[in-house]
This record gives structure tokens, C-alpha cells and sequence, in this order.
């Protein structure tokens, strides 16, 4: 049994290039010419489309097409990678050679693809991919993002929407016989706002983003709330004070405050930091690495999610995978050469921005488990402190788990109650150090629906995020007002 | 880079298609060029990687409609495909007087070829040579302190591109250029298992020119080593001195407020200032685009424009946004030959080199005038809004006392106003070196808030 979406793949490189299993295997060979412990083939075919909308004009409509193959050999953990931007058999045996220059002995052993290639349920079925639909219909919905954000308040002075949407297919052979395929739709819609009132000037933002077509928007959520919520940021944003400085409780939102897992222990608990031993997570499968109400898991499998894969981008299932149990660690996000130098399985979590870049753990939707307490009791034990809603991204220091995240809508706790609006809030801590500080989980988890991508040595790929409410103790607030 | 030289003929043949088609204003922007990488780690070879990257973008106008398409093919079919698809773009778009591509006469029709950025020697660099230097890097960084136990490994990265331009106005440009890098993330673990990673690297569009192995195995062994033991500081307001690194981090950020996109998109906190001393006199900001041998270094802009040195604070005064020629027409103003090519978008502006006028003052002049405060070397996290100048960023460190570094700091936090920042400025070194295209010395901003404990 194969999915749909494989066998729509295999037949569009088949029809469009003439890449068949004959051509693989030969190109399979010449990978291994050299020896090496296998090589992988990966074929990419990518449309995008971008509408750029801003005082409620489209400024620019745009897209491309990139196609090529990227040929990955592996010996040990060392790596040799070319591609090729066309699929003339010359030039894709020319990447072939080249990749094979790592190895350095006589010809490895090449197991010929097999036709019968992965099977399992579609994670993202689609009627109309929103690639495929027509430039008006996205228009449409652009305007009502527009429209619902300048109504919210006076002080909307400006407002733009992009819409940006592609669709990949994708084709693995790898050496030892392996055939994968996927179609893979993706759409993200972010609208930005500036609100100007007194002189002072405030932006706010929304991002929505799924693998799902346009029905998303009459069934997730309607353009109108994706135009409000960004202009009511930028609103709120315009009497916010001055961040306090200084260490304090925080209260971290759920949904968006997801970012918190992703920083601060997603990273760390990715194979290959791991098995190289770069991360402070390595070697502490087993150890308390987090408070018990902390259970953390990448779930490569969350149906229609921006980092959900039906097959990583190594031919792998993806899955749902166990990260942290009850404060415990137990095991890491694993990719294939990570989870060979680790002796486990791999998880399903081997990425690639595009075929000119060679896989490495990544994650795909991380998320924090439900907890049972009501989320009111969490800011009633807050004397003075934080609740964070939504984030501008963050980073973190892998070898020593330092983060910081950055939040663009927060608001004070006092004497048990949320109050004042604050702006300037930077959160700075350390992973295990923060994770071991959670006190209090709420029964209020979401997932984040927002474009998020992951950053990793120059690689961007489309990832998730989510957890209930959570109360930390004390964490670094980097505010203005010390 | 293996016999490639771009076919501008090509370009001028797309130029026509999309001219023949019915578009009214039509430009290609397209680049080729040879990468590759080799990666050493604990001394083996982790990574081979070799690529040819080609890339076509075309931008075209009908009746003042815009519309970008690009594509990686160059056969004639796919060509003919990326002029139709461009063609039922621009229908989509709705018509904006200012759309267009620039004007005539600011077209660079002259320009200079010699700019020292084009190195073919970094084509023909043996992989043994590679190996050997970043080999050695990796062994000096051991060597210098038993306590480095690991690294993030070394990678020996060349890059040669080929850039073309041509347009309907009867532009046709194209410069080369190379550059050749490699940098170590060297480790070390502190007394409480916590690791710490140090940083280094070299980079040039000349080969000779790249610093020593042992020079960047070195200084990244010691950055690692400087950050064992770090801790947290009292919150409170100090003054901060800003090592290159992190000084050009900085001028980064500032970068971004001051483009006409910014302005016209009323993103920026500078927008009320133009024409206004707001920072000290030791702020002069240069922008140029002409001097030889730099990453930003360019002899024309992307969208063909002619390009000249200036500067955009002198003394503290704000000359003004810079812009490209979208930009100024939007907002009134002339283009400052400021375009930055995007393949697949309209051009976006940016700044070329772009740096601090340095002072006469060592850094160490600088350190030993702070009675109590804070010596940044890294920061982490991307905390700032254009919108309202905040800036706000983790930050690692050295605390000073009596002019003295005392003991290492990590975990705190960085915060103050771009505005206030810039006008804070007391000091500004001599240590200027063009490390990026944005460089800056070592410079001192007094009155920041930072959070520790």
C-alpha cells in the first residue's frame, strides 16, 4: 500500500524529468563508486507564490520554481554533498561523483530501489492545495485581513498582509533500497500593523500557517481575527510601559509560549549536538532534566500542522516522539547519522531547507504536555511578575543552554491580577535551569497556529510549537525600567 | 570557477520575450556561481560539499503593474515559462505610479571593474590545502588550553559568484566576485559540566589575505575559555563597552531603520530625525559601496544604479534614509544607488560597507576609563523594534571594576533605545577592522540597563 501523495510524486518525476528506478540506481552507484556506508538521492520540485499587499494595493505578485537533486554520501558521520539544479543525467552524475569524494575505497553496496515505496495514513489531505488556486481567491481573503485590522481602532495607520505559499514534491532513494515520495502543501498569511496615536508609533503582528488549503479559513480561523489580533497588539502595544528589569515570576501563555521548549530544550535534544557531545543534554537520558510536570514531545505526526511530514526529508516516517516524561529525559531527536552513531532508530526528524542543503536533526512540532490546574490559579499565585502572550522568536546557546526569547505582547501580574500592558520584554535564562523552575502547568494547552521557522547553520525549515500555561518561578526578565 | 562566464545574451534575449510579450519596463537579474565547503572535525574530514548554483529573476512592468518570477532553469522552454507566468503576474498587481525600474540617468552605464573583490585563485585552492589550514586551526585551538576538549568543528568555505544585470533602458552589467572563509566554534567544559563555546574566523575575497590558521584557532580557544565561570550581575544601569564584534552586531541592527523601505512602511524610529544632530560627535556612519576589496563592495547597485561613498551620520546629525529607486519616488526623494538585487522579489535597499569613523583610543584605553561596568563580547536573541528603537538582547561579558576585567558574565540581559544609544556614545577606538561588510571598533554607550539578578 503506498499514500496518494507518494505515488503523485513518483510519477511527476517520472512524466516531467524521466527519473525512473533504472536512473536511480545507476546514479546510486556512481554515489558509491567510492565506497561509503550509503548514499541518498533527493529530489525536489518547488512552486512558490508570494502576494505582497500594503495600502491596500498588491504591490507584488510573485514565484518561482526551483527543481534539483541533492546527492548525500555517508561514511561514519562524515558527509560528502553536491546537487544539481537540472536533471540531465550528466549533471546529475556529475553531483554524483562529487559527493563520492568522501569515501575512500573500492565500490559500496547498492540495493536496488524498491518499487513498493513507504506506506502510511496522508497527514495533510487537501482538496485544493492553495497553490493551485486562483490569485482572486487569495486576494479575497488578504483584503478581509485588511479590512478587519484598519476597522479595529483609529490609530491603524498602516497594514500590510503577505500571503506566501508553496508546494513540494519530493523524492528519496537511498542506497539500501529505500523509495519515498511526498506532496507537501504549505501556505503561511502574516499580516502587519502600525499603529501611530500622540506621536507615539507601535507594530503588531499575526501569522497563520498550515498544510491545508484555503477551507482553513472557514474553519481554523477567519481572515477578520488574523487582521484584529495584529492590530490590537499594535493598539495595546501603544500604552504599554517600560519592562521591569531583574529576575521574577513569569507566567508564559499558552499556545505561542511554546517557543520557551523549542529554545530552551528543543535544541539541546537534537541528535546530532548529541552524539557529538556539543549540548548540556548529552548523555543524561535517564536524569531529571526538568520539573515532574514538565512532559515534552516533537510529534512530527500532528495532522495538517506547519512542521507535520508524512516522511522527513531522508525518507523517514515521522513521529511522536517522547522528549521529556514527567521531568525525566528520555531520548533525543534523531536523524539518520545521528541515531547510527547512538545505536537507536532514527525519529523521523531529518530536514533539509531544499535539496542544495544536506539533512540534520531538526525538530518538527514541539509541544509541552497538558497540565490540570485552571489557568486563573497560575496568575492568583504571581505577587508581582510577567504574563507573556506572544513571542518575536528567540535563540539559544546550544553548548551552554542559554536562551533568550523575545516577547511582543506581555502584560504585568500584581497582587494576583493581570494589569498594565508592558513592551520591551526580553526573557533570558538557561534550559535545564528554567525547566526545573516550573512550578505550576495549566489545563489550557493550544497549539500554536503562527509561521514559524527554525533557524540551524544557515538551514530554515517551517516548525511548530505549543504547551498549555505554564507558572516559572523566577526567570531574567531584561527590561528598561531598572 | 569552471569556465563559466554568464551569457549576457541570454539575459538580453529574456529582455526581449517579456518586451515582445507586452511589458512596458523589464529587468534580469541573474548570478552563477561555484561553492564549496570542506569540514574538519577533531581532526577528520566531516563534510565535502560542492555546488554550482544558478539562479534567473525577472522583473518586469506593465502599465506600472509589478511582477517578479525566477527560475534555476535557463532552456529555452523554461525561459518562455517564467515570461508568461511573470506576464499573468503583473495582472495581479494593482498600478503604482512609483513602480518602475530607475531612471535613466542614474543608470551606471560606467563603472568601475577593478574593485578587488574577484580572486579566481579561491577556485583552484586544493583540498589538501584546505584540509592542512583548518587542520591546524583546529590544533592550535587544543593546543592552547588543555581544558578545550571539543569543537563544533571547522569548515573552509569558497564562494565565487558571477552577478549579471541587464534591463530595458539598455543596462547590461555584470562584476564577479570571491571570497573564502573559515572560522571554529572551539569548547570547553566549566567547573559545573556546563560547556561554552568560543567562536573565531577569517574571511576575504583574497586568498592571501586570510588570517592564520593558528590566529583563529587561538583567539577562538580563548573566547571559550573566557567564559568559564560566568554569572549573573546586579540589575542596574551601567556603561557598556562594546567589543568589534559585537559594536558591528550593533550598526547591523541600526542598518535596518535607516532604509527608505523602512521609512516609507513608517517602520522606523527615526522617521521624525532626518536632518537632526540625535547622536554623539564621535557618530559618523559611512556608507561605501567603492572601496576596494570588501564584502559590501559593489560597482553598481541591484537595479544597475550608480553608487558613491557617504555618509549617513556625520557628527551626529542624520543625513538621511537611503534608498533605492522605488523608495525615493514613494517618498519624494532621489535614489542613493542603494538597491539590494533580491532573485525572486522586488529589490529591497540596504547598506554596502558600512561603518564607524574610528577614534585614537585603544580598547584598552576604553576599559580602563569604566569604573563599574560591563565589557560585551556576544550577544543572543534578536530584541529590537525598528518601530521604536528599543533594543533588547541577551548578552555574555566581562564585569569591570576600576577599569579592570574582574570576572566573566553570562545570563544577563542588554537593554536601551536605539536613539539614546546612539547619542550615549563616549568613546569609539581605533581598532577598526573590516571584519563584515558592517564593521565597527570598540565603542563605549553609557547609561544601558542591564539585567542580571
Amino acid at each position: 500500500m503506498t499514500t496518494e501523495n507518494a505515488q503523485v510524486a513518483l510519477g511527476f518525476f517520472q512524466t516531467r524529468y524521466g527519473i525512473d528506478q533504472n536512473i536511480l540506481n545507476d546514479l546510486l552507484a556512481v554515489a558509491m563508486s567510492r565506497g561509503g556506508d550509503f548514499a541518498e538521492l533527493y529530489s525536489e520540485y518547488r512552486q512558490t507564490s508570494l502576494l505582497n499587499y500594503e495600502d491596500q494595493a498588491v504591490r507584488q505578485s510573485s514565484g518561482g520554481i526551483t527543481q534539483g537533486m541533492g546527492v548525500r554520501v555517508v561514511q561514519g558521520d562524515s558527509v560528502g554533498y553536491a546537487y544539481s539544479e537540472d536533471f540531465s543525467i550528466e549533471s546529475l552524475k556529475h553531483a554524483a561523483t562529487t559527493a563520492a569524494q568522501i569515501a575512500n575505497s573500492s565500490q559500496g553496496k547498492v540495493n536496488p530501489v524498491d518499487a513498493t515505496i513507504l506506506s502510511g495514513a496522508n497527514l495533510y489531505p487537501i482538496e485544493k492545495p492553495t497553490i493551485d488556486a486562483r490569485a482572486l481567491e487569495k486576494l479575497e481573503i488578504i483584503r478581509r485581513v485588511d479590512k478587519a485590522a484598519r476597522a479595529h481602532d483609529p490609530s491603524i495607520s498602516k497594514v500590510s498582509v503577505i500571503f506566501a505559499d508553496e508546494l513540494k514534491r519530493v523524492l528519496i532513494a537511498t542506497s539500501d533500497g529505500r523509495l519515498a515520495a511526498d506532496v507537501q502543501p504549505l501556505f503561511t498569511i502574516r499580516a502587519s500593523v502600525i499603529a501611530e496615536k500622540d506621536g507615539k508609533r507601535e507594530r503588531g503582528f499575526k501569522s497563520a500557517s498550515a498544510r491545508r488549503g484555503l477551507e482553513y479559513f472557514d474553519q481554523i480561523i477567519s481572515p477578520e481575527e488574523v487582521g484584529v489580533l495584529a492590530a490590537k497588539q499594535a493598539v495595546t502595544n501603544l500604552s504599554a510601559i517600560e519592562a521591569p528589569a531583574g529576575v521574577m515570576p513569569v507566567v508564559l501563555g499558552a499556545g505561542e509560549s511554546g517557543v520557551l521548549l523549542h529554545e530552551a530544550v528543543g535544541h539541546g535534544l537534537e541528535g546530532d549536538f548529541n552524539y557529538k557531545k556539543l549540548s548540556n543534554y548529552s548523555d543524561r537520558v535517564g536524569e531529571k532534566v526538568a520539573s515532574e510536570l514538565c512532559s515534552v514531545v516533537d510529534d512530527g505526526t500532528v495532522p495538517h500542522t506547519r512542521g507535520t511530514l508524512n516522511i522527513d526529508d531522508e525518507g523517514n516516517p515521522t513521529h511522536y516522539n517522547v522528549l521529556i516524561e514527567n521531568g525525566l529525559l528520555r531520548g533525543y531527536m534523531q536523524d539518520r547519522i545521528s541515531s547510527t552513531q547512538m545505536s537507536v532508530a532514527p525519529t523521523g526528524n531529518g530536514r533539509r531547507e531544499s535539496f542544495r542543503k544536506y539533512p540534520m536533526t531538526r525538530m518538527t512540532n514541539t509541544y509541552m504536555l497538558n497540565g490540570e490546574t485552571p489557568f486563573d490559579d497560575l496568575i492568583k499565585a504571581v505577587p508581582r511578575g510577567l504574563y507573556c502572550v506572544e513571542y518575536g522568536g528567540g535563540q539559544v546557546d546550544i553548548n551552554s543552554g542559554d536562551f533568550v526569547f523575545i516577547v511582543t505582547e506581555a502584560y504585568m501580574i500584581e497582587d494576583g491580577q493581570i494589569t498594565a500592558p508592558v513592551k520591551g520584554v526580553n526573557l533570558i535564562g538557561n534550559g535545564p535551569d528554567v525547566l526545573s523552575k516550573v512550578t505550576m502547568v495549566a489545563n489550557d494547552f493550544q497549539l500554536a497556529g503562527n509561521g514559524g521557522m527554525c533557524g540551524k547553520n544557515g538551514q530554515s525549515v517551517p516548525v511548530s510549537l505549543g504547551m498549555p500555561s505554564v507558572l516559572v518561578s523566577s526567570i531574567t526578565v531584561g527590561g528598561t525600567a531598572a | 570557477m569552471e569556465n563559466t562566464e554568464l551569457d549576457l545574451n541570454l539575459a538580453e534575449t529574456v529582455v526581449k520575450k517579456a518586451l515582445a510579450a507586452g511589458a512596458d519596463e523589464v529587468e534580469v537579474l541573474f548570478s552563477q556561481g561555484y561553492e564549496s565547503g570542506v569540514k574538519l572535525r577533531k581532526g577528520k574530514v566531516d563534510l565535502l560539499n560542492e555546488a554550482q548554483p544558478k539562479a534567473l529573476s525577472l522583473r518586469l512592468y506593465r502599465e506600472k503593474r509589478a511582477a517578479v518570477a525566477y527560475t534555476s532553469d535557463f532552456s529555452k522552454a523554461a525561459l518562455d515559462d517564467l515570461v508568461m507566468r511573470a506576464m499573468d503576474m503583473a495582472v495581479i498587481s494593482d498600478p503604482d505610479p512609483a513602480a518602475g525600474l530607475p531612471d535613466p540617468d542614474d543608470l551606471a552605464f560606467q563603472y568601475n571593474e577593478n574593485l578587488g573583490i574577484w580572486d579566481p585563485a579561491i577556485g583552484d585552492i586544493p583540498t589538501e590545502v584546505k584540509v592542512e589550514m583548518v587542520r591546524r586551526c583546529e590544533d592550535s585551538a587544543f593546543a592552547f588550553d588543555t581544558r578545550i576538549n571539543n569543537t563544533g568543528g571547522t569548515t573552509f568555505s569558497t564562494n565565487l559568484r558571477q552577478v549579471g544585470l541587464v534591463n530595458s533602458l539598455g543596462f547590461a552589467g555584470t562584476y564577479k566576485t570571491s571570497h573564502c572563509s573559515f572560522g571554529l566554534d572551539a569548547v570547553v567544559d566549566d567547573a559545573e559540566g556546563k560547556k561554552q563555546n568560543g567562536w573565531w574566523f577569517t574571511i576575504s575575497n583574497n586568498f592571501k589575505e586570510m588570517k592564520s590558521p593558528e590566529e583563529v584557532g587561538r583567539i577562538a580557544a580563548q573566547r571559550a575559555i573566557n567564559k568559564i565561570g560566568g554569572r549573573k550581575i546586579k540589575t542596574s544601569k551601567m556603561p557598556i563597552i562594546w567589543d568589534p564584534m559585537v559594536a558591528s552586531d550593533l550598526l547591523g541592527t541600526l542598518a535596518g531603520s535607516l532604509s527608505g523601505d523602512a521609512l516609507e512602511r513608517r517602520s522606523t524610529f527615526l522617521i521624525p530625525f532626518e536632518g537632526q544632530k540625535i547622536g554623539s560627535d564621535l557618530v559618523t556612519l559611512v556608507d561605501d559601496p567603492l572601496r576596494p576589496g570588501l564584502r559590501g563592495t559593489r560597482p553598481f547597485d541591484g537595479e544597475g544604479v550608480e553608487v558613491r561613498r557617504k555618509n549617513i551620520f556625520d557628527k551626529g546629525v542624520f543625513q538621511g534614509f537611503i534608498f533605492n529607486s522605488y523608495t525615493a519616488r514613494k517618498t519624494s526623494h532621489k535614489t542613493t544607488g542603494n538597491a539590494t538585487g533580491g532573485i525572486g522579489s522586488l529589490p529591497g535597499v540596504g547598506v554596502s560597507n558600512f561603518y564607524i569613523e574610528p577614534g585614537n583610543v585603544t580598547q584598552e584605553e576604553i576599559i580602563a576609563g569604566v569604573e563599574e561596568g560591563l565589557f560585551l563580547t556576544e550577544m543572543i536573541g534578536f530584541g529590537y523594534n525598528p518601530v521604536t528603537g528599543d533594543f533588547s538582547r541577551g548578552a555574555v561579558g566581562w564585569w569591570i571594576e576600576n577599569g579592570k576585567l574582574a570576572y566573566p558574565v553570562a545570563e544577563i540581559n542588554i537593554a536601551g533605545n536605539m536613539k539614546d544609544m546612539l547619542s550615549n556614545i563616549t568613546q569609539v577606538g581605533n581598532d577598526l577592522e573590516f571584519l563584515f561588510s558592517i564593521s565597527s571598533p570598540t565603542i563605549r554607550i553609557d547609561n544601558m540597563t542591564v539585567s542580571g539578578l
